[in-house]
């Protein structure tokens, strides 16, 4: 090796960070499916069949007669209730945007409610102030690493967070807000509320992945709580087990009023 | 099989009837485990089994060069038994989790704290291993850290800069997986077992659908242990990526740093192409795999493959001829072999202590009885081997991989197995990238399951990192941690 070599490379290879959101966005693998799609008013009278195969129980049926409700926030996207569908009544939307700022906002399958409401952008004031330079402490209280890692990838060259003027800090001292994964343990519990009352007013969390939104997998646990928002005030919610990266840069960019007219359409 | 003695003999991804296995005090269990240990052998797994009329304790043995495992178990025993730790000490942990989950004592055990401190539990003072002295201070070190990583405390002894010794307590993961296993498989099992370590999702995944088509009595088809081999040396190349690009970080050599950490988010996204998900979620389930590999994506696969595993060859060999990365390698956090082999290390950090251990080549299951990827292995036991271990990984996994592409076998890829049959105990042993991933399962007479141990490779690990911390410069902490690269969750389940 010359002393050359790393440079060369660089020389050769360019820039690496991908052209979104100027350009298009990154396509999801195809087997991805995006989020899901439930029109209620196509459920076949009677039929329960996507109840029973849900593992964290995300479809309900709220009246014997009526349409399945699917809680996108705890839904792992296993794919297998899109198969047990007989009149594809769940299907998948090839949407890589989900994250939204309420929790029933994640509740599909009513009539005009087929699909997720986006979240909208932070207040004026907050967007003012956080818009431009954001800092975020990231905690894991019981993620499983997934969220994580692809949370991280964000810092990467081909994604280059730091342009946006997201950057994740060491210090909760030093953030304007929290990003929470995993379902909240009551190990950590603890090291999560304090964590929270480090960062300064005014402030945010954004909860990643089924996990932090509704406990995911371990949904029921004595050992878990089911979310973080049973311990603080969640400002935005990012589906997935885990989401893809560009769902949580969406999220992210999203809150910031950030996003080019064409992706922020609500 | 019968043999002599406690033991009965199975390989790996084998059963043997539960009610069948013969029955010894906890004291001649303890003492034929630590025989058999000094004798070569490797303890998989040793836990508690409870009963009504005490608590039963099981233990698996692996003699991994005669491709051979054992297995035995105790009367119920209700209150104490004499410890294995102090005849062998890697027993340690076991032994504080049987004590935490059963509150069975191991008498004589050194050591008896919690291990992850399950809510609700007794209160226990968390009291840490203490040196004396004016000079000496002490570091405390988490749970939350500085980056995106998950939650643990570190405790150093320090003179100085010198770490004298390092006390490791985690338990802020725990989710209750264990826990939850008695009376499954339940419909959240198979979720559960992706997500006991993200990272190691397909490790995980085999090992419990495995498992399961053991208790069935019926292999999946050839097929999708074949595809099952693929995405598990996927897992391998993206993560052994990772940690050497986060390994330069670490030492400030940046080339390799940016550039790795974009080609492993290039594997990822190999297994998404194989399963529409970067971690492998949603492929593995007990009887096959949900995705094939049609002809088209394999192309596509090994075209990519070619093009990733070319760039991590070019960024991470600048590591080995730039001196000012050799410098902070060479000689750090060093594992000798025979600590290495006392500790019962295993994976990466086990081979990089000069230790021939491998799953895939021990105890080969699955595809691997038909397709062997050699065994990669480093003297030196610093962070330099345990980098030299994944480098030379990276190479053997991608020759496989293409090697795998060529000559699909034909066939289905999915059957659903029969209902698992009752009294049986069934292990299954897979090498994940950190290395060895062990399931152990037992079903009642109904066929559910009596109880389920889950050893992930961090839970032997974890305390050959708090050696290789001895006599270092606690500044060179993050930097032997990140040539372990353990995970938090997959200990604290």
């Amino acid at each position: 090796m010359s002393v050359l070599d790393p440079i060369l490379h660089r020389l050769r290879s360019g820039c690496q960070t991908m052209p979104y959101p100027e350009g298009p966005p990154p396509p999801l693998p195809d087997r991805h499916g995006g989020a899901l799609r439930v029109d209620g008013a196509k459920c076949a009278a009677g039929c329960s069949d996507c109840l029973p195969v849900c593992p964290t129980e995300a479809i309900r049926r709220p009246s014997p007669d009526g349409p399945v409700s699917l809680d996108l926030g705890r839904c792992v996207f296993c794919d297998a209730c899109v198969q047990a569908c007989p009149p594809k009544a769940i299907t998948h939307s090839g949407e890589h945007r989900m994250a939204v700022r309420r929790r029933e906002d994640l509740i599909l399958g009513e009539p005009g409610r087929e699909e997720l409401r986006l979240a909208a952008a932070l207040e004026t004031k907050l967007r003012t102030l956080f818009g431009r330079s954001l800092r975020l402490r990231q905690v894991s209280a019981g993620g499983c690493n997934g969220c994580e890692a692809d949370t991280n990838v964000l810092g990467t060259i081909g994604w280059d967070l730091g342009r946006f003027g997201i950057q994740f800090v060491a210090s909760p001292r030093h953030a304007d807000g929290l990003l929470i994964t995993g379902p909240v343990t009551a190990n950590m519990r603890l090291a999560l509320e304090k964590t929270y009352a480090a960062v300064p007013d005014p402030k945010v969390v954004i909860a990643v992945g089924a996990c932090a939104i509704a406990g995911g997998p371990f949904v029921g646990h004595p050992q878990v709580a089911n979310g973080a928002d049973a311990v603080v005030p969640v400002d935005l919610y990012i589906p997935g087990c885990p989401p893809h990266p560009l769902t949580i840069l969406d999220g992210l960019l999203r809150l910031l009023g950030r996003l080019p007219a064409r992706d922020a359409a609500i | 099989m019968s043999r002599p003695g406690p033991f009965r003999e199975l390989s790996n991804g084998g059963g043997v009837s539960w009610t069948g296995l013969p029955e010894c005090s906890g004291g001649t269990l303890v003492a034929s485990t630590a025989d058999e240990l000094a004798r070569g052998g490797r303890l998989c797994a040793w836990f508690g089994l409870p009963e009504r009329a005490g608590v039963r304790l099981v233990a698996v043995v692996a003699h991994d060069a005669e491709n051979l495992l054992l297995v035995g178990r105790s009367e119920p025993i209700q209150e104490s038994y004499p410890a294995l730790t102090p005849l062998q000490p890697q027993a340690h942990l076991f032994e504080r989790e049987i004590r935490e989950q059963h509150g069975i004592v191991p008498a004589g055990h050194p050591w008896l704290k919690p291990v992850r401190r399950e809510p609700g539990s007794e209160p226990e003072p968390l009291r840490f291993f203490r040196v004396e002295g004016t000079e000496v201070h002490e570091v405390a070190v988490g749970p939350v850290h500085a980056g995106i990583i998950e939650p643990g405390h570190f405790r150093f002894q320090c003179a100085g800069e010198e770490v004298l010794h390092l006390e490791i307590a985690l338990g802020y993961q725990h989710r209750g997986i264990e826990a939850a296993l008695p009376g499954g498989p339940h419909r959240a099992t198979m979720i559960q077992m992706e997500t006991i370590a993200g990272d190691s999702t397909l490790a995980h995944a085999t090992a419990h659908a495995s498992v399961l088509e053991t208790l069935g009595g019926e292999e999946a088809p050839l097929r999708a242990q074949w595809l099952r081999a693929l995405a598990l040396e996927l897992e391998r190349l993206a993560n052994h990526t990772g940690d050497l690009g986060a390994l330069s970080g670490d030492v400030a050599y940046l080339p390799t740093a940016a550039a790795c950490g974009k080609l492993r988010g290039d594997f990822l996204n190999l297994t998404a192409l194989l399963c529409g998900n970067r971690f492998g979620r949603g492929l593995v389930r007990p009887g096959g795999c949900l995705h094939d590999l049609e002809p088209e994506r394999a192309a596509r696969l090994g075209d990519e493959l070619r093009r990733a595993v070319a760039g991590t060859l070019e960024a991470a060999g600048w590591l080995w001829e730039s001196l000012s990365v050799r410098a902070r390698f060479d000689g750090v956090g060093v594992v000798s072999s025979e600590r290495a082999q006392e500790l019962g290390l295993v994976g990466v950090a086990a081979r990089a202590s000069g230790i021939v251990r491998d799953v895939r080549y021990d105890h080969p299951a699955g595809w691997h009885r038909f397709a062997q990827v050699p065994v990669t292995m480093w003297p030196g036991g610093d962070v330099f081997s345990r980098a030299r271990v994944r480098w030379l990984e990276v190479q053997r996994s991608a020759a496989f991989l293409q090697e795998q592409l060529a000559e699909p076998p034909d066939g289905p890829i999915l059957a659903a197995p029969p209902a698992p049959s009752p009294d049986t105990l069934a292990v299954s042993l897979v090498e994940g990238w950190r290395g060895e991933v062990c399931h152990v399962a037992i079903t009642g007479a109904d066929g559910r399951f009596l109880g389920y141990k889950i050893v992930d490779p961090s839970f032997h690990n974890w305390t050959g990192l708090a050696l290789a911390m001895r006599g270092q410069a606690i500044s060179d902490f993050p930097l032997c941690n990140k040539s372990f690269n353990l995970s938090y969750c997959g200990f604290d389940l």
